[in-house]
């Protein structure tokens, strides 16, 4: 069954197409990548994803239902998470709270409620913190809860964008580039913190650039190339697709 | 909530060293302008969206239950009321589109706005007496004045100790988290779902309506209003008294206003040089200090620990 359907997506910046006319399917429960060289429009179509951009064509089902969705946040409460190449941390606040912020579609609070501290709020939010420390801990970032995020290591605040996502409770999450900038022994610990999330039974959608990573993780890999896609299939047949090869592998990839 | 209580204490216990009616009326000022700062923070401070303007929200306050209780004769309480849900309003109205900008183009727009409420201010003397200014009314409930310095420092001394403690409890909820969230990363708080629209929004009309309010009280207490309280240079005034005190700090924008206000009465022993050495302090402090007094003491105070 597929969670989401995309046809006919395109993205236009003033002229320059950076997603052309990109049909796919993402299967429930898999684990789905993205591979391209730099500038293939991968950031650009989690972005159309996760309504960021808005697309200049094509449409997104999710469940087989037209997505209604328009602001990020709507994406966010269809059920859509994702983390980001560049991180984006809430700097002001502590690791916990950064989880505890992904919590949002989760806690009901009215305003009157939060100015005059209504006592079901105390209990919603022991819960909330709870939650938010086994979510630190799972992707096992447990030593930091009261760390401050401008404390945290490079490393630690990538997982730390993946706990604050899965917080929001997503049936989709988007994970752009989790392995960037990790050093060999970090990369073997997200590998295996993806393979523990498809575990739980989210569906992945994966951006990344380290090969041996995505051809160990994916159920799907779709090739872009100038937003266009070039193949897609199952690790085994895009490795050894020829215009994969020429476009991107070929070109000194491992 | 120790710090809260710390704060009543020090209300409590201010009248103690406050000698004469000119140290009360110093007193009722840093009270009202500390009421404003602390919705203003909200806004500054926690959500991360500046405004150039809250002078002009102050003065809709003002001189909105100035005009309704002295040329209408209204009950001071219902024009006060009236006037505080006017600024709410126009604040929601305004705040939807220019909300959108961001940095330096929301100050502008901010900036604009509280120009042009000054301008109407200034213009429609038929209403306001213009330039001149006009008296204001006490503030009565049912008979009874509220008259004297004594009855007006415990009331604002309330009501502040009040705003704080709901500052305070907005910032330590999910609504204040999600606050918190966007000024850290916008992107980033609407992908977890948070409507930043909605709590930028929510965090302007706030501050409107705090500022309108204590603007309104201003009034009453003065018995007198001109339109310099509702002019740039008090928006600008405000912003200093959070900046000084600390951003995203409730307890600073307390202390700021009380620093700022109070500072210029104490500095008149320069003379002449008071506004040299005003400015000298404020620098240094923004030098040395550059979170503002109470986050950088509160850091001093955690690491000594």
């Amino acid at each position: 069954m597929s969670l989401l359907r995309a046809a006919g997506l395109a993205k236009e910046f003033g002229g320059v197409r950076a997603i052309e006319g990109l049909d796919f399917e993402i299967r429930a429960g898999s684990v789905f990548s993205i591979i391209g060289p730099n500038g293939a429009g991968k950031t650009t179509l989690l972005n159309l994803l996760t309504g960021i951009y808005t697309p200049s064509a094509g449409r997104l089902w999710l469940d087989d239902r037209a997505l209604q969705a328009r602001a990020p946040h709507q994406f966010a409460a269809a059920g859509i998470g994702r983390t980001f190449q560049n991180l984006q941390i809430f700097f002001n606040m502590s690791a916990l709270e950064n989880v505890m912020a992904g919590r949002h579609l989760h806690e009901r609070c009215s305003v009157a409620a939060a100015l005059l501290r209504a006592p079901r709020l105390a209990r919603a939010e022991h819960a909330c913190r709870r939650l938010a420390a086994e979510l630190l801990e799972f992707v096992g970032l447990g030593a930091y809860a009261g760390a401050a995020a401008d404390a945290l290591p490079y490393g630690a605040l990538k997982r730390l964008e993946i706990a604050r996502a899965l917080a929001g409770e997503p049936r989709l999450l988007l994970l752009d580039e989790p392995a960037a900038g990790l050093n060999p022994s970090e990369i073997r610990e997200m590998d295996a913190l993806i393979q523990r999330l498809g575990a739980r039974g989210i569906t992945i959608v994966l951006v990344e650039h380290n090969m041996k990573l995505v051809m160990g993780v994916s159920d799907h890999v779709l090739v872009l190339d100038y937003g266009r896609k070039l193949a897609e299939g199952d690790a085994e047949t895009v490795r050894n697709d020829p215009r994969v090869i020429e476009a991107y592998l070929g070109a000194g990839g491992d | 909530m120790r710090g809260l209580l710390a704060l009543a204490a020090v209300v409590a216990l201010a009248p103690l060293a406050l000698a004469n009616n000119y140290h009360y009326e110093i007193a009722i000022l840093v009270g009202l302008n500390a009421i404003v700062c602390v919705g203003l923070n909200l806004l500054i401070g926690y959500a991360g969206q500046v405004s150039l303007g809250h002078a002009g929200f102050f003065g809709i306050g003002a001189y909105g239950s100035a005009i309704l209780a002295a040329r209408y004769g209204w009950p001071p309480l219902a024009s006060l009321a009236a006037a505080t849900a006017a600024a709410a309003l126009l604040a929601w109205i305004v705040g939807r589109p220019i909300l959108r900008l961001r940095g330096h183009y929301l100050a502008m727009a901010t900036l604009g706005l509280g120009i042009i409420i000054s301008i109407v201010v200034t213009t429609e003397d038929r209403y306001t007496g213009g330039p001149d200014g006009m008296s204001v009314p006490p503030l009565a409930l049912a008979g009874f004045t509220l008259a004297g310095e004594r009855a007006w420092y415990w009331l604002v001394g309330l009501l502040l100790v009040a705003t704080v403690w709901l500052s305070l409890n907005l910032i330590d909820s999910p609504v204040g988290r999600a606050l918190r969230a966007l000024h850290g990363s916008e992107v980033a708080a609407e992908v977890a779902g948070i409507d930043s629209a909605r709590h930028k929004l929510l965090a302007f009309v706030l501050s409107a309506a705090i500022a309108a309010l204590a603007g309104a009280l201003t009034a009453h207490y003065a018995g007198f209003i001109t339109p310099g309280k509702v002019g740039f240079l008090h928006s600008i005034e405000l912003v200093v008294m959070v900046v000084f005190g600390g951003m995203a700090s409730t307890f600073g924008a307390v202390v700021g206003a009380a620093v700022l206000t109070a500072l210029p009465q104490l500095l008149t022993v320069f003379k002449e040089y008071e506004m040299v050495v005003f400015g000298g302090v404020m620098m240094l402090t923004m030098i040395f200090m550059p979170k503002g007094l109470v986050p950088t003491l509160a850091a001093l105070a955690g690491r000594r620990r």
